[in-house]
């Protein structure tokens, strides 16, 4: 029991980095209905710059704010230039200029800072501990507290200011939100910069767990069984996603692999998230959390 | 410029508006709104009305279209490059059909975001809301409610509330009445009324409902086919004959148009 434990808390901590990269999709999809193929690059492009003008000696705490100041230049340029002029075109075509925008991204990250792998090294020891038995990781746990205070610091934006509520009017209805004169370019370049943010959050946890690597942008493509779970409107939906599929895709690696005979490792991690996907938008196409359209007589 | 000129707030001067680049839908509109009236602008379905108060509010880049002959003026300059932000800041602000109320917000929550382009002290913009819940003391008690699980005129309310919360001069209001009961058309009208006498809030407000508009209304033009076939003021509307008889419903023969009546056809007092 104590086995299954373990296994369990360790797939929810690690659900918790899919999550993270899940939500930047999320805040964009909501905003503008963009499903942003790029946010595994963008979030493998805040951990490479951060990692590298680290090696170039700069201070810890001053690379994140450089860094970080990179990727809301990042976010609102690519609403500027990418999507705008492209407003009121079919979603299809949104959808192709992100996946563009994706193989740019990682373009300019490996021209800037070259293709090795780096290691991130965080201000944490990574010491397992015992809580009853049970062993949990402490970087697991430093994760997990870090996007709980992302995930709270988002919704006090989004619910008490002016500009989190002019988000969540734009989210719901484009023209009204024209109408009453909230500016949508400058909503959306603030979208797609806070998307930035949470990128380079992602990014740095990520790279400091599997190293920065090329490999990174594939992360995205993790978020997107999270995303059919939760449901691609919702950030509640997000996390509690991203749980689900940590912790089933572990639990699956060494219950169901071990039962069928395969050595640990063989890889059902990558293929179960998005069976449960396939599954599940069959039983509940809107997600968990997603928005049911209110309908009223 | 002659006297009734410096009281006119907004000007509508032979404006021509086209859909996707070849649909024609105004065909020379002129209008008028003096500083504190009421203005109908009346017609049936189809007759060009959402077209006109987007063409002044600047919405209809959304929908690909364009004024291409014309102008627009508020307040004696012309508006008709601007952003719906920046006249919403000058203070026409369009109230749309259908109402478009943010659905996942509360009522107070879509109030608030009325206040989006103003720099406005808290203590102001709660003033404000107080005052719009004194006009709507129903949407005080629906303030936390989400806006899509409210009644359709609760709604209209809430629409228009949101409106004003944008302390505009103008407000473009385009069907209040659609889909309402009677009665509540007949309360949101007299409100209407009511800011325009109260807060000065002039309006130009397109109806098909076209008695109730003229009961609440000083002024009226007809709209019919993009072109503005007859105006006159309310009471001169209203005792018309074939305003009775074409919009009123006054008449035994049902709808006819006004094309079929000759001396109406291509009014163009603005050129004249
Ligand atoms: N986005 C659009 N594209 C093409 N034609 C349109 C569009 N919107 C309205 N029209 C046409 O313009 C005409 C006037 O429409 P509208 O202004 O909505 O009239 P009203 O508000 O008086 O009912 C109609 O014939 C309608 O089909
Ligand atoms: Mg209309």
């Amino acid at each position: 029991m104590t086995f299954f434990f373990e296994v369990l808390i360790g797939g929810l901590l690690a659900g918790v980095m899919y999550s993270l990269v899940a939500l930047g999709f999320v805040l964009i999809y909501k905003a503008s209905g963009v499903f942003n193929f790029a946010q595994g690059a963008m979030v493998f492009f805040a951990a490479l710059t951060f990692i590298s003008i680290v090696e170039r000696g700069m201070n810890f705490w001053l690379a994140i704010a450089v860094t970080l100041a990179v990727m809301i230049a990042l976010g609102f340029a690519i609403e500027r230039v990418v999507l705008r002029p492209l407003v009121n075109q079919p979603q299809i075509t949104l959808f192709m200029a992100t996946i563009g925008l994706a193989y740019f991204v990682e373009g300019l990250a490996q021209g800037l800072w070259g293709a090795q792998v780096h290691a991130i090294e965080l201000p944490i020891r990574d010491v397992p501990f015992t809580v009853a038995g049970v062993n949990v990781s402490q970087f697991d746990l430093f994760i997990s507290g870090t996007a709980a205070v992302l995930v709270i610091a988002l919704a006090l934006f989004f619910n008490y200011t002016g500009i989190g509520r002019a988000l969540r009017a734009v989210a719901d209805d484009h023209q009204a939100a024209l109408s009453i004169g909230i500016p949508l370019e400058r909503i959306w370049g603030i979208v797609w910069a806070v998307a930035g943010f949470v990128a380079l959050v992602a990014g740095l946890l990520w790279g400091s767990r599997t190293g920065v690597q090329f490999a990174l942008t594939f992360t995205a493509l993790k978020a997107l069984p999270v995303l059919i779970l939760g449901g691609f409107d919702s950030i509640a939906g997000a996390i509690v996603g991203g749980l689900i599929v940590g912790a089933a895709e572990k639990l699956a690696e060494v219950y169901i692999g071990s039962s069928l005979g395969l050595n640990i490792g063989t890889g059902i991690e990558n293929w179960f998230p998005y069976a449960l996907a396939i599954l599940f938008l069959l039983v509940r196409p809107e997600g968990l959390f997603g928005e049911k359209r209110i309908e009223r007589v | 410029m002659d006297q009734s000129a410096n009281s006119t707030l907004l000007s509508v001067n032979n404006i021509e508006v086209i859909y996707d680049h070849v649909i024609l839908v105004l065909k020379g509109v002129s209008l008028g709104v003096p500083e504190g009236q009421i203005v109908a602008l009346l017609g049936a379905n189809g007759a060009g009305k959402t077209t006109t108060l987007k063409a002044v509010s600047n919405l209809l880049s959304a929908e690909r279209g364009e004024v291409t002959k014309g102008s627009i003026e508020f307040r004696g300059t012309r508006v008709d490059r601007l952003t719906p932000a920046e006249l919403v800041r000058r203070g026409v602000i369009q109230v749309m059909e259908g109402r478009h109320c943010f659905e996942h917000l509360t009522v107070e929550e879509n109030l608030l975001t009325g206040a989006f382009t103003r720099k406005a002290s808290r203590t102001e913009i709660r003033r404000d809301l107080e005052l719009v819940y004194s006009y709507f003391p129903r949407l005080k008690e629906r303030r936390a409610s989400l806006a899509g699980y409210t009644s359709g005129g609760e709604q209209q309310m809430t629409a228009i509330g949101r409106a004003l919360m944008a302390r505009p001069s103008m407000i473009l209001l385009d069907e209040p009445s659609m889909g309402l009961a009677p009665q509540l058309v007949e309360e949101i009208f007299g409100i209407v009324k009511n800011l325009n006498e109260k807060e000065h809030v002039s309006f130009l407000l397109a109806e098909q409902n076209v008695l109730m508009a003229l009961r609440c209304a000083d002024y009226g033009y007809i709209l019919e086919n993009g072109r503005v076939m007859m105006d006159g003021t309310a009471s001169d509307l209203a005792g018309n004959e074939d305003v009775k008889e074409f919009y009123l419903g006054l008449s035994k023969a049902g709808r006819k148009s006004f094309r079929d009546v000759k001396h109406y056809r291509r009014r163009k007092r603005w050129l004249a």
